[in-house]
């Protein structure tokens, strides 16, 4: 640069750092239809569609594939099968199994078996269905059930122990044990699944994903090619969604984009309709979970003994990490005081499930919400006070996998909330209502999320972030985390600008790119500003620690009496434009650029003994729930919610409780009329949305109370903030126990029926009916007894 | 044809019958604001709005742009949200839904936005209206367009704050006088693309008699799934929307006449205010956006055995009004017109004319109760229609029980030769043997919306409910109102 700039930033009035309700980065853009996402983007002359053609069989052989037909249709340009893949076939994230395309074995109805490339979207999708294909079946194996029987995992079991359960359970005063089969959920991300991929000049791929993880799609890429990594570029600026079904789903979309791309020397898009996606792509996994718990007078679990087993898919795809932090959040909030937890990772010849919102955790949830209702209806307490009873606290404060739970929140936190909601006024009223009312039934719960922050795959709690100011006096941040709605770019963002005393506007974020920062990890496990959120501001630091060097020997000014606050620098009594000091530092040959670098301190686990400290810390909360169900259908409302979720310091209140929202009530979806449905040959027969219902509008409750626990996290995060993507969807677990208690009342309290998830308007009616059948039983027996 | 998107006049030269609104905007004038979620109609990332020259000026509606043809908006108006700014500054809606913090990952916003912006063009209207009701438009509006990362408190917010500044759907459509395409009345068969647009049932007949493979079109809320879900192409399409005798619902003391391309958004205004079922029942029939497109017609043609407008219609003892290609009309009852799965008595060159039933039945008491997983904008599990005629028998018909809408005729006959009922009290006893009735009256199915056996226990459960209500609605009592109704 010969001569500098003299254009100045335009600032907004007030300087907005951490802590304030910023709106979203791209909401003006949003609200305009700005926001570009992958088929928003222009389309070059030469651009190349694709879609690929499924096996119908759940298992089996493929005796003959005859593709003349589909090469032949009208704008087929390429068809390519296993064989055509010049590198590695395989595009599993951690322990192999998924082949890009497959090869003489089909293992799900939907899986790819080969890919056409067309001149358009609809020329590819009429292509694929003209293949002729001859399979000869194999045995089917669709369910846990049957995967169990078969003794069938896609990975060994992981066993956690504490104490000696068997021992305690036989000394128990009481004893309880049951089931419940916990159905997975389909994403539903509203932005289906998209990649885009164009050669570069070096025959290298740049690649263009709604992806949650650009480094793995970096190296995929690389992999199927046989490319080195520097040949490739992955990039993504949003996502209309993500949920964790980005996380490693997007990878066999941008392989075939890039195959294609390398073949036909044209860019190549390759966006999934809806019902490929909701047949091709993992979902939440479905768990069946098992215990037997001992328990006291008072209603403390003395021993609990349980089984998790999760289905898996095909292949194992990230089911270990799952399965994992289901056990990891099988005893939820409570101590259990001697456990045995086996987690099972069941094989079915079903699509590989995958990460979604809480990745197990929220399976693993309910098994012990179910088991403390259950012993709140056998002592006739209310299943609030057995849960208040269970809670951890110091002297009883050791997780099953041996970390010592240290920051203590829940019980002021769920005790808060029981006052701000008037818990028990409302549980007496309801009680009353219920008396009076022959159809109609209230329910009423309150519960509680423990939720444990870290990766529990160690290596990945790493960061990178570079940071540029340029001589306007603009920065530019990138880092390794990726946008899909969840406001990371602007809490980053944020954070940056609060560093150097800056309006949000005068910071940039771009896009996530490999180019950039590399290595990334997936944006996933709630970790996104923890992580890249502390290497932005290491960037920072190490950015401000050469001005201050530059301060103190061009102005004589102490580093200490140097400070940036609005828009500008004070060196000790005088001050100056930030741009007009940043240009003299240019002037005095400082770097204006640096990289920044954050590694989660503390983590570890050993497999081999299952035990360790796997979090850094847990993000805790508590909701309640009001429903009002009829008894002759099954048909509920959720009338009422109010929330206490704990964010640690905000640093972002508006974005925070849009989380919160958000999560709550996609858990709400999970938990109520989402159901995830197959045939008995294994097809998806929830395959669209118009017969897998999200929730609408119309089922967010009327009176909806969501308010921050505001206590800095003990731990040393950015801004003393906790992580909040993941944990608010558990909350929900309050309208499934407000649903079971809705049904309780029925047997005036006595019983809790099994409610299985979803809990749709059928299922409540079933669990009506049992509750129906237990009054009979109990009326006999009282004849009996009589 | 012509049509006006964003104000500007366009001429779309020749296109595929089945070419979406959707891809056209996005494709071919690289409006790329309006998504597609889903293609299908259920998820709003779609939703344009479709303006229409009322007789107080211009009327917005709200479409599902990803199933609506082309054609269909030929010589109308077309805003999407990049034409809801003007001069640079956001439309009310827009501010407020970045006040509110309404989108987080934006896909599903520009949908949100303008199917509240089509609800603030009538903002001068609802000015008197209380929170209550108000809350309730803002719902209906969206009730089609669907958001996974929000929870929707915040849009819903947005809705009140945007009701709050003056509507300016003046600013936003095309100045109206001489030479404004609405007005001219332009009909895509003119540029002769295999989409025809009859305006009188004479030239419908004509393009029947000419094309004799053509498929008929009404709101294509139906019919368009073949095109993005199956990728199927069709020859020639004509649409019934231009046509007047088709669109009209005539109230006289003796009749009521329904034509087969009255949309449901049309029939709300007209019987839904007439009759609360029914109204209750239409809200619930789809979403805002599909009861704009969607059609009487098109759900007593598709023969789906899950529409919720034959078991009412049944109940009515409904007669339909069938005409061909050479103006020949027959009357059928709508009993006699399914005659399997997806199968009905319509021959070749006939099209529904119209729904005709007696004022008086109209009239008599009535419960619709629908059943289905999700309130809003689902497909029914069962769906229970009951008519307690003035002679005070029943009329009693199920959707989602068979493979065609079905009435209990057997069911029927048991009540109507018992006493069911004596003095508000119902008899136990009888409502038992007609729900066993039911049982070997109706073999519903297991699918992905409910099992059989809850289909059966539904079928009995609705007919105690409705007679329940029926009998306590004529004696004047009190019934517990519903989950829903408070809401
Ligand atoms: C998201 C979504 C939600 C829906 N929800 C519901 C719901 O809750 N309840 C429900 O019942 N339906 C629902 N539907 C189905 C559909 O909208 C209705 O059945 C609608 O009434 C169809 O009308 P249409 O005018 O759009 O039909 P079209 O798609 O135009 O036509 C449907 C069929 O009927 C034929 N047809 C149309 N008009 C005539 C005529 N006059 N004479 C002869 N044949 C004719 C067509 O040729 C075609 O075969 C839903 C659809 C969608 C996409
Ligand atoms: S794209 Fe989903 S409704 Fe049109
Ligand atoms: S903001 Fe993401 S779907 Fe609504």
């Amino acid at each position: 640069m010969r001569k500098l700039t003299d254009s100045r930033p335009k600032d907004s009035a007030s300087v907005l750092a951490s802590g304030r309700a910023v709106a979203h980065e791209s909401a003006r853009k949003h609200v305009a239809g700005a926001a570009r996402y992958i088929d928003d983007l222009p389309v070059p002359v030469d651009l190349v569609y694709v879609a690929t053609g499924q096996s119908s069989q759940a298992h089996a052989r493929i005796k003959r594939l005859d593709l003349s037909r589909v090469k032949a249709a009208s704008g087929v340009l390429d068809v390519v099968v296993q064989a055509d893949i010049p590198g590695k076939i395989d595009v599993a994230p951690v322990y192999g199994g998924d082949p890009l395309l497959a090869g003489d074995l089909v293992e799900y109805v939907g899986q790819p078996i080969f890919a056409v490339a067309a001149t358009s979207q609809e020329a590819a999708l009429r292509a694929v269905a003209l293949a002729d294909v001859e399979y000869e079946p194999l045995a089917a194996q669709l369910t846990v059930e049957q995967s169990i029987a078969a003794d069938s995992y896609v990975l060994p079991e992981h066993h956690l122990m504490m104490g000696d359960p068997d021992g305690e359970l036989m000394h128990s005063p009481h004893r309880v044990e049951g089931e419940i089969y916990v159905r997975g959920q389909e994403h539903f991300y509203l932005e289906g699944q998209i990649g885009q991929a164009s050669l570069t000049e070096d025959g290298g791929i740049h690649v263009i994903s709604s992806t949650q993880h650009p480094s793995e799609i970096q190296k995929l890429v690389a992999e199927v090619l046989a490319l080195p990594f520097h040949h490739v570029v992955a990039e993504v600026r949003r996502m209309g969604g993500g949920f964790g079904g980005k996380e490693s789903q997007a990878g066999p979309l941008a392989c075939l984009c890039a195959l294609f791309a390398h073949r036909l020397r044209r860019p190549v898009r390759y966006r999934m309709p809806r019902r490929d996606d909701m047949v091709q792509t993992g979902k939440r996994h479905d768990f069946l979970n098992r215990w037997q718990v001992g328990f006291d007078d008072d209603g403390r679990i003395r021993a609990a003994k349980m089984v998790l087993a999760g289905k898996c898919g095909y292949s194992p795809d990230l089911s270990e990490g799952i399965v994992d932090r289901a056990m990891f959040h099988a005893d939820n909030a409570y101590y259990l005081n001697s456990a045995s937890i086996l987690g099972l990772r069941c094989k079915t010849h079903t699509v590989s499930n995958t990460a979604f919102r809480g990745f197990g955790g929220p399976q693993g949830m309910m098994a012990v919400e179910a088991i403390v209702e259950d012993i709140a209806r056998a002592l006739g307490k209310d299943p609030l006070d057995v849960r208040k009873a269970n809670l951890y606290q110091p002297g009883r404060n050791e997780t099953p996998y041996g970390q010592a739970i240290e920051q203590h929140i829940l019980s002021d936190l769920m005790e808060r909330l029981e006052d701000s909601s008037n818990y028990r006024a409302r549980r007496t009223a309801i009680t009353e209502f219920n008396r009076s009312h022959v159809c109609l039934k209230k329910g009423l719960a309150l519960t509680p999320v423990k939720f444990g922050i870290s990766f529990t795959a160690k290596h990945l709690n790493q960061a990178g972030a570079l940071l540029q100011i340029y001589t306007d006096g603009t920065l530019l941040i990138n880092h390794g985390g990726t946008e899909m709605g969840q406001g990371l770019y602007t809490k980053v963002q944020q954070i940056v600008a609060g560093a150097f005393g800056l309006s949000v506007e005068r910071v940039q974020v771009s896009s996530t790119r490999t180019d950039k920062v590399p290595n990334t990890s997936p944006t996933a496990a709630s970790s996104g500003t923890d992580l890249n959120g502390m290497a932005a501001q290491d960037a920072c630091d190490r950015i401000k620690a050469d001005l201050l060097a530059f301060a103190e020997s061009h102005y004589q000014v102490s580093p200490t009496a140097v400070r940036f606050d609005n828009n500008r620098v004070y060196l000790d009594k005088d001050s100056m434009a930030f741009e007009d000091f940043i240009k003299e530092a240019y002037l005095n040959r400082v770097p204006l650029f640096s990289t920044g670098y954050y590694r989660t301190p503390k983590i570890h686990y050993d497999r081999t003994t299952a035990k360790g400290q796997p979090f850094l810390y847990f993000a805790n909360g508590a909701a309640v729930s009001e429903v009002t169900l009829d008894t002759d259908t099954g048909e509920y409302k959720v009338g009422r919610v109010d929330i206490l979720h704990d964010v640690g310091q905000s640093i972002n209140p508006a974005i925070d409780i849009g989380q919160i929202e958000g999560g709550f009530i996609q858990g709400m979806g999970w938990l109520t009329t989402e159901e995830l449905l197959w045939d008995d040959a294994g097809r998806v027969i929830s395959n669209s949305p118009a017969n897998y219902k999200i929730p609408t509008a119309f089922d967010t409750p009327e009176t909806f109370n969501v308010a921050l626990y505001d206590r800095p996290n003990n731990e040393e995060t950015v801004y003393h903030s906790k992580a909040v993507g993941e944990p608010p969807l558990m909350l929900a677990i309050s309208v499934w126990a407000a649903l079971r208690d809705a049904c309780a009342s029925t047997t005036d309290y006595r019983f809790s029926p099994r409610l299985d998830t979803p809990a749709t308007p059928e299922r409540v009616y079933w669990a009506l009916r049992a509750c129906e059948a237990f009054n009979r039983s109990n009326e006999q027996a009282g004849e009996v007894s009589e | 044809m012509r049509l006006v998107v964003n104000k500007v006049s366009v001429e779309t030269g020749p296109q595929a019958p089945e070419m979406t609104l959707l891809r056209f905007l996005r494709e071919q004038r690289r409006l790329t604001g309006t998504k597609e979620g889903c293609a299908s109609g259920d998820c709003g990332a779609c939703t344009v709005m479709v303006v229409e020259q009322g007789p107080d000026g211009p009327i917005s509606r709200t479409v599902n742009s990803c199933i609506c043809p082309l054609g269909s908006v030929a010589g109308q108006e077309v805003v999407t949200v990049e034409g809801l700014a003007s001069d640079g500054e956001l439309h009310p809606v827009q501010e407020a839904m970045v006040n509110c913090h309404g989108s987080q990952c934006g896909f599903c916003t520009p949908g949100f936005v303008m199917s509240l912006a089509s609800l603030h063009s009538e903002q001068a209207a609802l000015l008197e209206a209380d929170d209550g009701e108000r809350r309730h438009r803002i719902l209906d509006a969206i009730s089609g367009n669907l958001c996974r990362c929000t929870g929707y408190r915040p849009i819903v917010e947005a809705g009140f704050q945007a009701l709050k500044k003056p509507a300016q759907l003046a600013n936003i459509v095309q100045e109206q006088g001489e030479g404004a395409p609405f007005a001219s009345n332009e009909t895509a068969s003119e540029a002769g693309n295999g989409y025809y647009r009859p305006a009188t049932e004479e030239a419908l007949q004509q393009c029947l008699r000419d094309q004799p493979t053509a498929r008929l079109i009404a709101g294509g809320t139906d019919l368009m799934l073949e095109a993005t879900q199956l990728y199927r192409t069709f020859d020639v399409l004509i649409d019934l929307n231009a046509i007047g005798s088709l669109k009209q619902v005539s109230v006289t003391s003796e009749h009521i006449a329904v034509g087969a391309a009255v949309t449901y958004t049309e029939l709300e205004r007209t019987l839904g205010a007439r009759c609360s079922e029914l109204m209750q029942m239409l809200n619930r029939l789809g979403s805002r956006q599909i009861r704009n497109r969607g059609t009487v017609g098109g759900n007593i043609g598709n023969a789906s055995p899950i529409a919720d407008m034959p078991p009412y219609l049944l109940v009515l003892e409904a007669e339909l009004i069938i005409r061909n290609s050479r103006g020949k009309e027959r009357r059928e009852r709508l009993i006699d017109f399914y005659r399997g799965y997806k199968q009905t008595t319509l021959g070749a060159g006939e099209y529904l004319a119209e729904v005709v039933f007696d004022r008086a039945a109209f009239e008599e008491p009535l419960k619709l109760i629908k059943l289905s997983k999700r309130y809003e904008d689902d497909i029914s599990a069962v769906m229970g229609a009951f008519r307690w005629r003035a002679d005070g028998s029943l009329a009693i018909a199920y959707g989602g029980m068979a493979a065609t809408p079905k009435r209990a005729l057997e069911t029927e006959a048991l009540l109507n030769r018992s006493i069911w009922q004596r003095e508000g009290e119902l008899d136990q006893v009888v409502l038992d043997l007609a729900c066993e009735q039911l049982a070997r009256e109706f073999t519903p199915m297991t699918d992905v919306r409910a099992s059989a056996d809850y289909r059966m226990a539904m079928a009995g459960t609705l007919l105690r409910k409705a007679c329940r209500a029926l009998v306590a609605e004529r004696v004047g009592k009190a019934t517990e109102p519903g989950v829903f109704s408070h809401a």
